[in-house]
């Protein structure tokens, strides 16, 4: 190929694959890499944790999206859409990776478009909207923290292919905490008007976080395989405390995880009888975003681009 | 497609692969960028081993197209492009030459990266960003204006000496 026109590589008779744009014709992200599943590891099981992580980044990712045309500012859109193209690769990563992993031979498309909400396994906090910017931030903050502490004990997964996805995505993690920390700052530390918007978008994520680090039998049985998220609070409550210290700006008293016991601890929205969105209890708000988020692909089923 | 004289099958197979432009930086090949990770040939097939830069980077299909294109040109009709994901990619890999043509082109070349550890991931709460060499003038009167640029690795500076904007490869 090497074309001279952008019409020449997109009318190429030899193209195999369906592009009509730059970036369109995707394929298996994880063409040609090993997805043997190692010996004495369940696929199943291994299925399901990679549904887990890849779903925290696909509806993350796609409430991300949806903030495109509606930033403050221009450099703040690009920088949330590069976050969300980072999360979308993690989650194309992992979700094909579940689908070699159980055998199934699903696609990252299957997993994203055809499962009905109670299959999906992503923490409620991924899927939640944001009520504004300071909103967002603190979502960010509170997530990305935890699942850069997640991505780098993942490193050290018995998965090979875990421990590569993991490795790339804590160089992206390491970014998008720094700008949600960085935001922290600048709001808490403003105005008494931003201090109380990011106050108020701390209260409206605190009741979510204690979920992040319950363990689901499915990450008990992979001991070695999943990172045990109880093992990650030192590190979240270690970075938490840095950042709201600069910023001037306290935890929410009633919101803070309990240290044991259900996912819920004392807070209303902890979950529903014990279970959350790793058991694939949702929030109402999951069922708008998968509406929009599969809409084409449900009324075009049979579509490529 | 010129052959050099006496130029063995593999070493022209590794010539046309390394001629492959990155899309997102077309001033870099995908040798220069140091995303070629392995040329080999495995009967009458050419295997290309490639890393992506970042999980989501959209220029990974283009890259695959584009290696197939340029070598079934060169008269290799069959070609595997496999995605390597171990070790990840990261700006040190860019070549001294890659470096090169970054800063003839505007745009300030990663510094290399201090050793990752294997321990938590260390906060950073300065917005200003490491202080660059203006691409421009070469003043270090440079300050960073966007975390985020147009494409995944590249974050936005201004330089307080000639006043131009430039954007740099991220340390990643
Ligand atoms: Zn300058």
């Amino acid at each position: 190929m090497g074309f001279d026109t952008a019409y020449e590589a997109i009318s190429e008779e030899s193209d195999s694959g369906h592009r009509w744009a730059f970036g369109t014709g995707f394929t298996d992200p994880l063409a040609g890499v090993d997805t043997a599943v190692p010996a004495g590891i369940d696929g199943a099981d291994l299925a399901a944790y990679c549904l887990m992580l890849g779903d925290d980044a696909l509806i993350l990712s796609h409430r991300l999206q949806q903030w495109l045309a509606r930033a403050p500012e221009l450099e703040e859109e690009t920088a949330l859409a590069n976050i969300a193209l980072d999360l979308l690769g993690q989650a194309r990563l992992l979700l094909t990776r579940a689908g070699r992993a159980d055998g199934s031979d699903r696609t990252e498309d299957d997993y994203a478009f055809d499962r009905t909400e109670r299959e999906f396994r992503n923490v409620r906090m991924a899927e939640v909207t944001d009520v504004d910017f300071a909103g967002l931030i603190a979502r960010l903050l509170v997530f990305s923290t935890w699942r850069l502490a997640l991505l780098g004990r993942l490193r050290e997964s018995a998965d090979p292919v875990l421990a590569a996805v993991a490795a790339q995505g804590v160089n992206e993690l390491t970014y998008h905490r720094d700008y949600a920390a960085g935001w922290t700052i600048r709001l808490g530390d403003g105005t008494d008007y931003s201090r109380q918007r990011m106050q108020a978008g701390l209260a409206a994520v605190a009741p979510l976080a204690a979920e992040l680090f319950v363990p689901s039998a499915v990450e008990q049985r992979l001991a070695g395989v999943a990172v045990n998220p109880e093992d990650l609070r030192p590190e979240w409550d270690a970075v938490l405390a840095q950042v709201l210290a600069a910023a001037g700006l306290d935890w929410p008293e009633a919101g803070w995880p309990e240290a044991a016991g259900g996912s819920g601890g004392s807070s209303p929205r902890g979950g529903t009888v014990g279970k959350a969105g790793r058991d694939g209890v949702h929030t109402e708000a999951m069922g708008y975003l998968l509406a929009e988020l599969q809409s084409v692909a449900r009324a075009l089923p049979e579509a490529t681009w | 497609m010129v052959t050099t004289l006496g130029e063995t099958t593999l070493a022209r197979a590794r010539r046309v692969a390394r001629s492959v432009p990155d899309p997102e930086l077309p001033m870099l090949t995908i040798a220069d960028l140091g995303i070629l990770r392995e040329v080999a040939i495995a009967g009458t097939r050419v295997v290309v081993s490639v890393t992506p830069t970042f999980s989501g980077c959209p220029a990974i299909a283009e890259i695959r197209a584009d290696l197939a294109g340029r070598l079934a040109a060169a008269g290799f009709a069959d070609v595997e492009v496999r995605t390597v994901l171990s070790p990840p990619w990261t700006s040190d890999f860019i070549s001294p030459e890659g470096r090169r043509k970054l800063t003839e082109a505007g745009i300030a070349p990663p510094r290399s990266r201090s050793e990752v550890a294997a321990g938590p991931v260390p906060l950073t709460l300065t917005a200003a960003g490491p202080r660059l060499e203006c691409p421009v003038c070469g003043s270090a009167d440079t300050v960073r204006t966007a975390a985020f640029g147009g494409t995944a690795c590249k974050d936005l500076y201004r330089c307080r000496a000639c006043f131009e904007p430039f954007e740099h490869v991220k340390e990643i």
